[in-house]
């Protein structure tokens, strides 16, 4: 009997990609949110890049439609 | 020495009997070309015999299944526990639920442990029961440590110890052991642990400069719902490791014919039993992973529980019966080194893959007197399942000399001054 590399190699593809996307995605999404809280003027984040509260929340949204996305892919395989 | 339990004996017809049939008549579930199909039963095809033994085994591998639950609430719920996320309570609950709906998404392991790893023409349900002896001893025996050990390689252990003894080395699929059970073992905490590194680099340099109170609030959310899916993950492969058991035990008693996947109630009652011994929470375990490790902030556990779940879930889907705890742990070590590597305990490190070398062969090893004791016939037998209690309540006994419980489980300096801790 050999070893399943075929699905060893999937397993560890997939993991990779799928759990440091949605980390990746959410960590994108709480910057998004950032943006609704207001700087501190003179703190370390003073004169950063920044978008408005709106475009924030738009991305903050996406992010993590995409994430739930995933997840919900990944759970409707196992499932299905 | 197997002859005196097994069942493949022709029915009498006493009412007793004719009860049993029925009832587990309307359980099984039936499947093109399955022999114990439900017209055969009706005919009264002596294929749903059970006697005393298999019950045994039954209830054991249930008994195996809880400490199972306990031993492995800390995969899911260490990390929310330790950084607040979630309320201790309220995490066992949650877990416990999950991991009984997880019992009902995948039966892929199931399959593997009951069709592959020991011959099932070779074995009688009484070999299974001395497995299962060794392995919730081992597991009892790490609780009491504290050390998150794999219950999945316990069970592996105690079934081919006892396997070795009573049947011959012929009688162990080593190769599907090697090529399911080690390398799974080998790769997935290591795999783990380095998209949990990844995962965790990435949050904090991704978060830098956002702002601090929205991200420790977002992802103590996102960690609620990646333990949760830890918690699913655990359902789908660890309560399958006994369904897989008790279908095994149903196959060598000739209930079920080789290669059919678990009944509806032995999904159901194994889900309940993992899901009951979750709930109870394995607290020593839950501080060893919490706090003992690494001083873990949100995003942190939020990359492991994230890691440890889609390593867990990929790999259930395609039938390899992985250690949850190994994966869980291995993503712990990870995010504590993302973070910063000085940070982690490598020290209790050490100690765990100790742990984890010795679980398989020592299992195996209590697996093996239980086989040899019990296959010395009925008395034999007794023995074993009088001296499985009485050491169960005896490690018990110990634990309540130094109780770890809901309310004192966080109760640990972290060995990291918590400065900054989430």
């Amino acid at each position: 009997m050999g070893i399943a590399w075929g699905s060893l190699f999937i397993v560890c593809v997939i993991s990779l990609a799928v759990g440091v996307a949605i980390v990746a995605l959410v960590a994108f999404a709480l910057v998004g949110l950032s943006a609704r809280a207001h700087v501190p003027a003179g703190g370390p984040n003073d004169g950063a890049p920044t978008v408005s509260p709106g475009a924030g929340t738009a991305i903050a949204g996406v992010c993590l439609l995409a994430a739930a996305a995933i997840v919900g892919y990944g759970l409707w395989i196992i499932i299905a | 020495m197997a002859k005196l339990y097994h069942s493949r004996s022709v029915p009498t017809r006493t009412d007793r009997e004719r009860v049993k049939r029925e009832f587990f008549r309307d359980s099984v579930r039936v499947r093109p070309g399955c022999v114990a199909s439900r017209r055969n039963l009706r005919k009264g095809f002596p294929t749903m015999e059970l006697s005393l033994i298999v019950v045994v085994v039954v209830v054991t591998a249930l008994a195996f299944d809880f400490t199972n639950g306990f031993h492995d609430t800390a995969n899911a719920m260490a990390t929310s526990i330790a950084t607040g996320a979630l309320r201790p309570k309220v995490a066992v609950l949650l877990a416990g639920a999950l991991n009984l709906v997880g019992a009902f998404l995948s039966v892929e392991v199931a399959k593997t442990i009951s069709s592959g790893l020991v011959d099932d023409a070779r074995i009688s349900p009484v070999v299974i029961f001395a497995g299962l002896v060794g392995a919730i001893l081992w597991n009892l025996l790490t609780w009491l440590l504290g050390l998150p050990s794999s219950s999945s390689h316990a069970l592996f252990g105690g079934l081919i110890g006892a396997t070795l003894v009573a049947a011959g080395t012929g009688a162990v699929n080593f190769g599907a052991v090697l090529t399911k059970v080690i390398i799974p073992a080998l790769i997935s905490p290591l795999l783990a642990g380095l998209v949990a590194l990844i995962a965790t680099y990435l949050a904090y340099r991704i978060t830098v400069r956002a702002h601090d109170g929205t991200t420790k609030k977002g992802f103590k959310v996102g960690q609620i719902v990646s333990a949760s899916m830890v918690a699913l993950a655990h359902g789908t492969n660890d309560a399958q490791k006994t369904m897989g058991i008790i279908t095994l035990t149903l196959i060598t008693a000739g209930a079920l014919t080789p290669n059919s996947g678990p009944p509806f109630w032995v999904i159901l009652s194994a889900g309940l039993a993992i899901a009951l011994g979750t709930y109870m929470g394995g607290w020593r375990i839950i501080q060893t992973l919490g706090k003992r490790v690494s001083d873990i902030q949100t995003p942190q556990g939020f990359a492991a529980e994230t890691s440890a779940a889609t390593v867990i879930l990929a790999s259930s889907h395609l039938g390899f019966a992985l250690s949850t705890t190994q994966v869980a742990t291995g993503a712990i070590f990870g995010a504590g080194a993302g973070r910063r590597l000085a940070s982690v305990q490598w020290g209790v490190a050490g100690q765990m893959a100790l742990a984890w070398l010795f679980t398989l062969p020592a299992a195996a090893i209590v697996g093996a007197v239980a086989a040899w004791v019990s296959g010395t016939g009925v008395t034999g037998t007794i023995i074993v399942a009088v001296v499985l209690i009485a050491a169960a309540a005896g490690i018990y006994a110990a634990s309540r000399r130094r109780p770890i419980n809901a309310d004192n489980v966080n109760d640990v300096p972290a060995p990291v001054p918590a400065s900054a801790a989430a």
